[in-house]
C-alpha cells in the first residue's frame, strides 16, 4: 500500500479489468490515492455488472416500490440477501433462488453447468437452510444445430454429474430451443432449501473480535478470469514472473463430493449454533465474501491472506482474493465457538482456517506477507458501487414485429390436416418429451419428491409428520416477451403461478432470473425495464412478493441479443401433499373439463414457430384475476378431492395438453370441441388462464358450483375412456402408442450417442 | 406408516460415508418396515450390536478411484465383513453394492452403463429367488417396479463366477424389458453363497410409499430381513 501511495502515477490495467475511466477515477477519490493491485482487483470484480447490478439497480428498485406490507407478511428475507426466505407454516421456512451460469456453460458446458448447480446450492446454504431440491431452466440454439449437439448433452451431464452426486433431487425445469440462443445458451439453476424459521442465518459480520473462518476447498488459480492481467503488474519486478506460469481456464472446475461434505458440515455447524454469520464464495470469491460480510456488519474486518489454504504456488493477493475456486464458505464465529467449529469441520474432513476477525474500525484491511495490500471502506466495494441510468428506447422495429400478425398464416382445417398437425407438434423439439434430459437426473433421493417432471410443477414433502409440502415451477415464453416484454413477463409469471396452482398448492412467492442482451443497447434496456415493470405489477396484482432474483446481461452475439428471457419461478405451499393433484387426465369414466376462455391467439405461439417459423403480432392476453380465480378453484378442489388430475394449458394449446395428460395417466379419451370455435383455434391457440381437469362424477356438482362462485367458465369436453386411444372431434383416433412414439423419439434421435 | 411393535426387537444399521446420499431413505424404509434404524459412521470400527446392516446408495468419497473402492477400505467396512462372515445380513444398494463387491463380500464388479449416461427410471425387475435373508417375503418369479438411478450400474463377472451364481441360485434380481445399462445376463442383484449378503443396483428404499415412489414393491426387502433376524418364516 505504501508502494501504491509512493507511486501515484504508475499506470494500472483498469480497462483490461473492465473498469471505465470514471470508475477508476472514483476509486482513486474514495481511497485518496491510486489503488493497490489487490484493491483494483476487488473493485473491478465487485463493480462488475454481475456483482454490482449497476445497470439494473435503478429498474429493480421498482420491485421495492410495488411490494406492499401485506405481500411482505410471510417474507423473512428478500432482495439483497443471498436468497429470499418465505414462511410456509408449522414453523417452517423455505428459501429458493435461480441463478444464471450462461456464459461458462457455453465455453465449457459440463463444468459450466455443474458449477452453476454448486453455486446456487451454496447460496441456499448461506441462508442457514438445508438444500432439498434443484431444477434447471435450459435454453439452447436450434435442436438440430451442430453446436447444440456439443452444448446440450454436456450441460445435462454436468447438471446430473454434480446434482446427482450432491444427493439433491432434480424436480423440474424447462428446455427451450431458439436460434437466438445459439452461441448464448442459458443455464439457469434453481435450488430450494428448507429450515426452521428460528434458524435463519443472514450474511453479516458483526461483533468485534469474532473470527472469520474460511472452510471448504483450497483456493487455486481456477476461475480467475480477467484478474490475471494484474499478475503482470504485481510480479513485474520478481524473477521468473508469472508469464512462465500455466494459465488455468477461467471456467471453474467443480468437485461435487467436496460440496456434499460441505453441506453436511454446514448443517451440523448450524445445528450446533456455532455460526454467527455466513456467506458463500461464488462469483468474485473472497473479494466478494469479505467485502459483503464487512459491509453488512457493524464494524470493520481484518483478513490475512497468508492464512488462506492454497493449491497453487506464488498466487498474488489479487488472485487469492478473486479466485473462484468452488466449494468454499466463509463464516463469522464467536471466539468461544472456534474450537467447536473446527472439531465439526475435522469430523467431515473439511479444511477450516481462521483467516481474520471483525474489528472495531470501519475499514476492510487485508494483509499478505506482512504488508497491507488492501485498506478500503467495505460499503464502497459491496453496496455503493456505480449506478448507471442507461438509455432506454423502444426499438423502432417493434411496431413492424407487432403488425406482422399470425392471422395471415395458412391454417389446417380438415380433420386429416388437424390430426397431422397434432402429431407434428407433439414431436417438435419445443413440445416433445423431456425424458431424455430428466432421466439423467436423480429425482428420488431424500425420499420427499411427490411430483417431478413431466408434472407441471415439482412438489416436495417438507414434513413427514404434518405432510406439509411445497411446489415450484419455472417458466418463460421468450417469444411472447419479444413481442411485448411487459405482457410476456406477466405471461411467464401467470404460467408459473398456474403450474403451481394445478398441483393444488397455493402460490406464495416469486423469484426470477432475468436473461437479456447488452445493457448498452437502449432497445435491450427497454425490454428489461418493461419486463421488470410487468413482473412487479403482476406480482402486486397477485399479492405475492418477489423475494429475490438474478440479472444476466450481455447474452448476445455481435449485435444480436437473445430473445428477452425473464425466467420466473413461483413457489407454493400445500398443507397436505397427499391431496396433491397429479398431472394427467384422470381415470376411465372421469369427465374432462376445460377451465377458462379460448380466443384466436397465435402471436408467438408454438404452432406459428414450428410450422411457419413466424414470430410476430401480439402475445396472448394476460388475465391475472382469472389465474387467481382458477388457483382458488384448484386449491379448494384439491382440499375436497373433487378432481382426479389436472394439466395446465400453455405451449401448443389444448391439443398438446390432451396428449400429455393422456400419456401421463396412461388413459385414452374422447373429446368434442366447442361448437362456437374453429377446431384449429380450439386445439392450438395459446390463450392463457386455462386448465384441463379430470373430474370424477362424484365431484362434478361441487366443482361446477366452485367454478361459478369464482367466475371461472367451464367447458365439458368429454370423458376418459378405457381404450388406449385419444379421439378428438371428427379426427381419426390417435393411439397412445403412436402418440408416445412421436412424443418420446425426438430428443433421443437428436442427442443419443 | 407401519406400527413399531417390532422396533425394539430388530435393529438395522445404516452406514453413512462421506458422500453417502440415500442413508435417510434407507433409514426411513427400515422404520416403515417396522424395525429400528441405527446410524453407523464410516469411521466407527464396531456395529453397535445391530442385527443387520444396510450399505446405502450415493457417491461415497465422490466415487474417486473407482466407485466404492475407498469406502470398502474404511474401518466400518472391516466390521461389516467380519459380521457378514458370522452370518449377519447385509444389503448393499447401488453404491452399497459396488462397495460390497470392492470389499470382496460379493463377486463381480459394476462398471459404466453401456449408454454412458446416468439412468434414472422406474425399473421393472424379476425377483429370481426368495432364498435370501432379504427376499423371503417375495414369491420367486415376482415382478416388481423399483427406481434405478446409477451411472456405474452395469454388472460384469467372469464366466465361472456367472456359472456359479446361476448354478447356486444366487442371482436375486434381473432387469425386465430394455436393458438399462447392459448388465451381463440382465443381472441387477446377487447374493452371497449363504444368502445373507445381497447387493442390488435398484433402490428398494425409494419404493416404500406410492406418494414418493412408483410403488411399494421395495418394502418387502426390509420386512424380509426382519423375518430373517427374528427367525419367523413368512407364510
Amino acid at each position: 500500500m505504501q508502494h501504491a501511495a509512493a507511486t501515484p502515477d504508475q499506470p494500472q490495467p483498469y480497462r483490461e479489468l473492465g473498469l471505465a475511466d470514471d470508475e477508476y477515477g472514483r476509486i482513486r477519490e474514495i481511497l485518496g490515492r491510486r489503488p493497490t493491485a489487490a484493491e483494483l482487483a476487488m473493485y473491478s470484480v465487485m463493480w462488475s455488472e454481475h456483482c454490482s447490478y449497476k445497470s439494473s439497480k435503478v429498474h429493480l428498485a421498482y420491485f421495492g416500490k410495488t411490494t406492499t406490507e401485506a405481500m411482505r407478511a410471510r417474507m423473512l428475507a428478500g432482495i439483497g440477501d443471498n436468497a429470499g426466505v418465505i414462511e410456509v407454516g408449522d414453523g417452517w421456512a423455505v428459501t429458493f433462488k435461480i441463478e444464471s451460469h450462461n456464459h461458462p456453460s457455453y465455453v465449457e458446458p459440463y463444468q459450466g453447468a455443474a458449477t452453476g448447480v454448486g453455486g446456487i446450492v451454496r447460496d441456499i446454504m448461506a441462508m442457514g437452510a438445508r438444500p432439498v431440491a434443484v431444477a434447471d431452466s435450459l435454453r439452447f440454439g436450434p435442436a438440430d444445430a451442430a453446436d447444440t449437439a456439443r452444448v446440450l448433452p454436456a450441460v445435462v451431464a454436468g447438471i446430473g454429474g454434480y446434482g446427482n452426486c450432491l444427493g439433491l433431487p432434480n424436480i423440474g425445469g424447462e428446455l427451450v430451443f431458439d436460434p437466438t440462443y445459439a452461441g448464448n445458451p442459458l443455464v439457469n439453476a434453481l435450488c430450494i432449501g428448507v429450515m426452521r424459521v428460528a434458524d435463519l442465518h443472514l450474511a453479516h459480520a458483526s461483533g468485534a473480535g469474532n473470527k472469520i473462518i474460511l472452510f471448504g476447498a483450497r483456493t487455486g488459480l481456477d476461475g480467475i478470469g480477467g484478474v490475471s492481467v494484474l499478475a503482470s503488474e504485481s510480479f513485474s519486478a520478481s524473477s521468473g514472473g508469472p508469464t512462465s506460469r500455466k494459465k488455468l481456464p477461467s471456467v471453474q472446475v467443480g468437485d461435487p463430493f467436496t460440496e456434499k461434505v460441505l453441506i453436511e458440515c454446514c448443517l451440523e455447524l448450524f445445528d450446533g449454533g456455532l455460526v454467527t454469520g455466513i456467506q458463500d464464495l461464488g462469483g468474485a470469491g473472497l473479494a466478494c465474501a469479505t467485502s459483503e460480510l464487512a459491509s453488512a456488519g457493524d464494524g470493520g474486518m481484518h483478513v490475512d491472506l497468508d492464512a488462506v489454504p492454497l493449491r497453487a504456488q506464488g498466487m498474488t493477493p489479487a488472485e487469492i482474493l478473486c479466485s473462484e475456486s468452488q466449494e468454499r464458505m466463509c463464516a463469522v464465529v464467536r471466539p468461544s465457538d472456534v474450537d467447536a467449529f473446527l472439531v465439526v469441520c475435522a469430523k467431515w474432513d473439511v479444511i477450516a482456517t481462521v483467516i481474520g476477525e471483525v474489528t472495531d474500525g470501519d475499514r476492510l484491511v487485508i494483509t499478505c506477507g506482512g504488508q497491507t495490500v488492501l485498506d478500503v471502506p467495505p460499503r464502497t466495494v459491496a453496496h455503493e458501487g456505480p449506478i448507471y441510468h442507461r438509455p432506454v428506447r423502444r426499438p423502432s422495429t417493434q411496431d413492424a414485429v407487432e403488425s406482422s400478425t399470425p392471422d395471415v398464416l395458412a391454417r389446417p382445417s380438415t380433420p386429416e390436416d388437424l390430426r397431422a398437425t397434432v402429431l407434428r407438434m407433439v414431436a417438435s423439439p419445443g413440445l416433445c418429451s423431456r425424458a431424455w434430459v430428466t432421466d439423467q437426473y436423480d429425482r428420488y433421493v431424500r425420499g420427499a419428491t411427490v411430483l417431478a417432471q413431466p408434472s407441471d410443477a415439482g412438489m416436495l414433502r417438507i414434513d413427514e409428520t404434518s405432510q406439509r409440502g411445497v411446489a415450484v415451477a419455472t417458466d418463460c415464453n421468450s417469444r411472447y416477451c419479444a413481442l411485448d416484454p411487459y405482457t410476456g413477463t406477466q405471461l411467464a409469471l401467470a404460467e408459473a403461478y398456474r403450474n403451481v396452482a394445478v398441483t393444488g398448492a397455493t402460490p406464495l412467492a416469486v423469484t426470477n432470473c432475468l436473461n437479456f442482451g447488452a445493457p448498452t443497447d437502449p432497445g435491450v434496456m427497454w425490454q428489461f425495464e418493461q419486463a421488470v415493470r410487468g413482473l412487479a405489477d403482476g406480482c402486486a396484482q397477485l399479492g405475492i412478493p418477489v423475494t429475490g432474483g438474478n440479472v444476466s446481461f450481455y447474452n448476445q452475439t455481435a449485435d444480436t441479443a437473445i430473445l428477452p428471457t425473464p425466467v420466473i419461478g413461483v413457489l407454493g405451499v400445500i398443507d397436505d401433499v397427499r391431496r396433491r393433484i397429479p398431472t394427467g387426465v384422470g381415470a376411465a369414466g372421469d369427465e374432462i373439463w376445460l377451465l377458462g376462455d379460448t380466443r384466436d391467439e397465435f402471436g408467438g405461439s408454438q404452432w406459428a414457430h414450428e410450422v411457419h417459423g413466424h414470430l410476430g403480432g401480439r402475445p396472448p392476453a394476460v388475465d391475472l384475476a382469472r389465474e387467481q380465480a382458477i388457483g382458488a378453484v384448484l386449491a379448494a378442489a384439491s382440499r375436497d378431492g373433487l378432481v382426479s388430475a389436472a394439466h395446465d394449458l400453455s405451449d401448443g394449446g389444448l391439443a398438446q395438453a390432451l396428449v400429455e395428460a393422456c400419456l401421463s395417466s396412461g388413459a385414452g379419451a374422447r373429446v368434442t370441441l366447442p361448437a362456437h370455435l374453429d377446431p384449429f383455434v380450439a386445439l392450438f391457440s395459446e390463450s392463457s388462464a386455462r386448465v384441463l381437469l379430470g373430474v370424477p362424477s362424484s365431484g362434478a356438482g361441487c366443482l361446477a358450483q366452485l367454478c361459478t362462485d369464482h367466475g371461472v367458465p367451464v367447458t365439458r369436453l368429454g370423458e376418459v375412456r378405457p381404450g388406449p386411444e385419444l379421439q378428438i372431434a371428427e379426427m381419426a383416433p390417435l393411439t397412445l402408442s403412436d402418440l408416445r412414439t412421436a412424443w418420446e423419439a425426438t430428443l433421443p434421435t437428436l442427442f443419443a450417442p | 406408516m407401519s406400527a413399531d411393535q417390532t422396533s425394539a426387537a430388530c435393529r438395522i444399521g445404516v452406514i453413512t460415508f462421506p458422500g453417502t446420499l440415500d442413508d435417510v431413505d434407507a433409514a426411513r424404509a427400515v422404520r416403515h418396515a417396522g424395525a429400528q434404524p441405527v446410524s453407523l459412521w464410516h469411521a466407527d470400527d464396531d456395529l453397535h450390536g445391530v442385527d443387520a446392516v444396510v450399505v446405502p446408495g450415493g457417491f461415497s468419497y465422490g466415487d474417486y478411484l473407482r466407485a466404492g473402492a475407498i469406502a470398502a477400505r474404511q474401518p466400518v467396512l472391516r466390521a461389516v465383513v467380519d459380521a457378514a462372515r458370522r452370518g449377519t445380513p447385509v444389503l448393499g444398494i447401488c453404491n452399497g453394492f459396488q462397495i460390497l463387491c470392492e470389499a470382496g463380500l460379493l463377486p463381480g464388479a459394476l462398471v459404466r452403463n453401456a449408454g454412458l449416461h446416468f439412468v434414472c427410471r422406474d425399473q421393472r425387475l424379476r425377483v429370481e429367488t426368495n432364498a435370501t435373508a432379504w427376499t423371503g417375503r417375495y414369491a420367486a418369479g415376482a415382478e416388481i417396479v423399483v427406481p434405478l438411478k446409477s451411472i456405474e450400474g452395469r454388472y460384469v463377472a467372469d464366466s465361472s463366477t456367472l456359472a456359479a451364481l446361476e448354478g447356486q441360485g444366487r442371482v436375486v434380481l434381473r432387469y425386465l424389458g430394455t436393458s438399462p445399462n447392459g448388465a451381463v445376463r440382465d443381472i441387477s442383484g446377487i447374493a452371497s453363497a449363504d444368502g445373507r449378503v445381497v447387493g442390488l443396483m435398484p433402490h428398494p428404499e425409494h419404493a416404500i410409499d406410492s406418494l414418493t415412489g412408483p410403488s411399494t414393491d421395495g418394502l418387502d426387502f426390509f420386512r424380509s430381513v426382519i423375518d430373517a433376524v427374528l427367525g419367523s418364516v413368512p407364510v
